[in-house]
């Protein structure tokens, strides 16, 4: 799977590059942006920002916010099923994987929405496309472009709008004639013997050179600028926590290490009111088709550490309580467990949402067990309603207008008025 | 000026060495571009890279393996696919026929079909000695549209009388043939229903037809009315006067500008050397508007690679497993790996390439590169002459003199802008 989406990704990634360079920095590199806003008052009323959090490889929502109290559940995974008295109970019906410690602890805060069974219509059970279709929100047809890209697009925004903490940069950050920035968790890794004032002076244009070479030029420029703009950050450099040491990945370059590291970045950057509305990070390995349960569990370990550690910094600050931290998969699993005490790919899955602006609570319609679509759950919430919502309570846009396909976007109250 | 015989080979193949370029030079620009586009006797560099022999698909005559069966086949399906990947990067690097290599890999793009959904590593060379061996596009088109790993990818084996599946035919008619705007979405069903009855068998490594999955009914696609079969159906498509201009603008789309369109007299010049793609390409190649696009090509990572790959005299079938593997994990990480084109509509082209992400991983692989080279003696100006540079401008000759030694010279030089764009 990885292979799959991680390509789609790249490539994305490079065709919104060269668009967002196309759109032109022109002279003014990162740097002097960054330079305009740290003139920004300190008293100015800080802009609300996006925290997406994407979950690879197709997330077992059924394990993840739980329906114990249904027979069903028990029924058709009985060896993947949790007891109920372990299930940390969120109402009579739904309840928290066990090891979502701290996700119920914000829960407990009404930080913490669960938007049940998102999916969108005729779901496909390919990663590479339902990721697509998510990452963009257009599941009719597919288009080039993110929803988030599309924000871009629309505001004009400078690179550093939207940042992703991941290896490449992923589409939903693909615009048409902007896109976000990529910058690497560790750092610029050179190779050895390469210097950062070597690279820097590839990247200054030369007069009279073609329009494409100064492209070229500029991608090094961008390179050094983001980088450093990202980690010019913190005036006390506050090291990243080391996430148990070097990990082997066994499903290709993913980030299965470090979403902690990743988040540690967004909350530094969030905490310098660096202008960046939207950030992008992402856990790896949800593809749990055999031996699922401990896997599972590990993976929502590593998660429910990221994120409520996450959030109960971004409480602190005033610019860190206008945080959202919105947590998606490509799709959940199917309901039946498979031989090997797995899951096959599946279709809806809940949206986790979460931050001091969020009203807590559960939202929409657990999709019911047995009324299913040839074994899978059926959508009660399209991903563009959750999107829809998004775009118009943190980033003050039109739904209508970013969701495409002339899709009328229902939003949800997940925010609380401000 | 720049050097119209230095940017005739660069784009033509996969980027002169510099002992080609010399070679060129001294025989002038009609000698080089006969020398291209019909080059005489075997390609002997070619041949020191013989296709590996794959064996029939894993799956081939196993019914129902268990799970741990499969796990193991798809593993050494993973393991057979890297081996063609390396090869072909070999051949690449090491044909002396470079404009007929580079166009092999023009079709390859064009009829884009990826491993990652097909999985066949055998379907995969299959369809690659069938782009090889076509003799022009008319051929080409016959075979492609039963090809099994292009029916594979397009899932021509679900499209049957019963329930029509459109998928190949309207690629076909978009992205392969006709081009958008020359067709009509009735077109588009009617082809599908040609289309139907095609399977593919892993045990064969063909395609085979199913009588009975046929919509043998009379279609109209194109304003022909007939029952139309899969090859009655190309016939039609390639008959129509928009395919010629589709295929021409196709070239120009990757050799010539990703921006500018192609100019309406060469694109008919080009048109009436169809079906044969050489002869389209030298057209384009011997036209004004084509040296007219110098400086606005950004190449690909394969090109890139592999011309660097060339010039600074490495090839991949003499690296380490483990440098071999690097190399194609870098060319995925640049979003270009071949046999695995991102989606149907092929590689994106231009600026695309340029991102800060890209960036950050050329600077590796060009790192790799120079690792593996021989470096001794360079300096600043032999770097351009064994790059086949036009000339550093002011910015990257400084950089280039500030290096702290040769290895990080040639890095420097394989990242400049000067290099990446032609």
């Amino acid at each position: 799977m990885d292979a799959l989406t991680r390509r789609r990704f790249l490539v994305a990634s490079g065709v919104a590059g060269g668009a967002a360079l196309a759109a032109g920095t022109g002279g003014a590199g990162l740097l002097d942006l960054l330079a305009r806003g740290a003139t920004v008052p300190t008293d100015a009323a800080p802009t609300n920002t996006l925290v997406l959090v994407t979950l690879y490889g197709g997330n077992d929502g059924l394990n993840t916010v739980i329906p114990y109290a249904d027979p069903a559940y028990h029924a058709a995974r009985p060896e993947l099923a949790y007891d109920p008295e372990r299930v940390l109970h969120l109402d009579d019906a739904v309840g928290l994987n066990p090891v979502l410690r701290g996700l119920r602890r914000i829960w407990d805060d009404s930080r913490l929405a669960v938007v049940l069974g998102v999916g969108y219509p005729n779901p496909d059970r390919s990663h590479f496309t339902s990721m697509d279709i998510w990452q963009t929100a257009s599941p009719v047809e597919p288009v080039t472009t993110g929803w988030v890209g599309r924000w871009l697009d629309t505001t004009r925004a400078a690179p550093e709008a939207a940042v992703s903490f991941e290896p490449v940069l992923p589409p939903v950050l693909a615009g048409a004639t902007r896109s976000g920035a990529c910058v690497g968790v560790g750092g610029l890794d050179l190779p050895p013997g390469l210097t950062v004032e070597a690279v820097a002076g590839l990247g200054r244009i030369e007069p009279g050179e073609s329009q494409m070479q100064a492209r070229a030029a500029a991608a090094y420029r961008d390179l050094l600028d983001v980088d450093r703009l990202v980690r010019g950050a913190e005036e006390h450099p506050d090291p990243v926590p080391s996430v148990d040491g070097p990990q082997v990945l066994t499903t290709g370059p993913g980030t299965r290490s470090v979403l902690e590291n990743q988040l540690a970045l967004v909350a530094r950057c969030v905490e310098a009111r660096v202008p960046t509305r939207v950030y992008s990070v992402s856990l790896d390995g949800f593809d749990t088709h055999a031996m699922a349960l401990p896997g599972h569990e590990a993976l929502l370990t590593r998660l429910d550490r990221a994120l409520s550690s996450f959030v109960a910094r971004m409480a602190g600050t005033e610019a860190g309580r206008r945080v959202t931290v919105v947590v998606y998969s490509e799709f959940g699993r199917r309901v039946r467990a498979n031989a090997s005490q797995g899951t096959d790919h599946g279709t809806a899955g809940p949206v986790l949402v979460l931050g001091s602006q969020v009203a807590g609570g559960c939202y929409g319609e657990q999709p019911s067990l047995t009324d299913l679509d040839d074994g899978d759950l059926k959508a009660t919430t399209d991903l563009r309603d959750v999107f829809g919502t998004v775009l118009a309570q943190v980033l003050d846009a039109d739904p209508d207008q970013h969701l495409g396909g002339g899709y009328r976007a229902r939003p949800l109250p997940l925010l609380r008025p401000t | 000026m720049s050097d119209s015989l230095g940017l005739l080979l660069r784009r033509a193949g996969f980027g002169p060495t510099a002992i080609e370029l010399t070679a060129a030079r001294r025989g002038g620009p009609d000698a080089a571009l006969s020398a291209l586009t019909a080059p005489p006797g075997p390609d002997l560099g070619a041949n020191t890279a013989p296709v590996p022999d794959l064996g029939p698909d894993v799956y081939a005559g196993r019914r129902d393996p268990t799970f741990e069966e499969k796990v193991r086949l798809e593993d050494l399906r993973t393991v057979q696919t890297g081996q063609l990947t390396e090869w072909w990067l070999d051949r690449m690097t090491v044909a002396g026929h470079q404009a007929v290599e580079k166009l092999v890999f023009f079709w390859h793009g064009h009829w884009a079909t990826s491993v990652r959904k097909v999985r066949s590593p055998q379907l995969m060379l299959a369809q690659h000695r069938t782009l090889r061996s076509a003799p022009d596009f008319v051929a080409m088109s016959r075979a492609m549209v039963v090809d099994p790993a292009l029916n594979n990818y397009l899932d021509g084996h679900l499209n049957t009388r019963q329930a029509p599946n459109e998928n190949l035919a309207r690629e076909l008619c978009e992205l392969f043939v006709l081009g958008h705007g020359n067709y009509s979405e009735r077109d588009v069903r009617e082809a599908g229903r040609a289309l139907t009855g095609w399977r593919f068998s892993l045990t064969r490594g063909a395609s085979v037809f199913d009588a009975t999955a046929h919509d043998p009914g009379r279609k109209t696609v194109l304003g022909h009315t007939a029952s139309l079969d899969a090859q009655s159906l190309v016939e039609v498509m390639v008959g129509h006067p928009a395919c010629p201009r589709f295929v021409a603008s196709r070239l120009w789309f990757r050799y010539a500008s990703s921006e500018q369109p192609i100019p309406q007299g060469l694109r008919e010049r080009m048109a009436q050397a169809f079906p044969a793609p050489m002869a389209m390409l030298r057209v384009l190649l011997a036209d004004e508007a084509f040296r007219a696009t110098a400086g606005s090509m950004v190449k690909s990572p394969v090109e890139w690679c592999v011309g660097a790959l060339r010039q600074v005299g490495v090839r991949p079938s003499g690296l380490s497993p483990q440098d071999r593997a690097a190399l194609r994990s870098d060319l995925d990480a640049l979003g270009q790996l071949p046999l695995a084109p991102p989606n149907v509509g092929g590689w994106p082209a231009g600026a695309a390439w340029l991102t800060s992400a890209a960036a950050r991983v050329r600077l590796r692989l060009a790192a790799r590169i120079a690792g593996w080279a021989q470096t001794d003696g360079l300096n600043p100006e032999g770097l351009a002459h064994q790059l086949c540079v036009d000339g550093w401008t002011d910015r990257t000759y400084e950089v280039l003199k500030g290096s702290r030694d040769r290895r990080q010279l040639m890095v420097l030089g394989l990242v400049s802008p000067e290099y990446l764009v032609t």
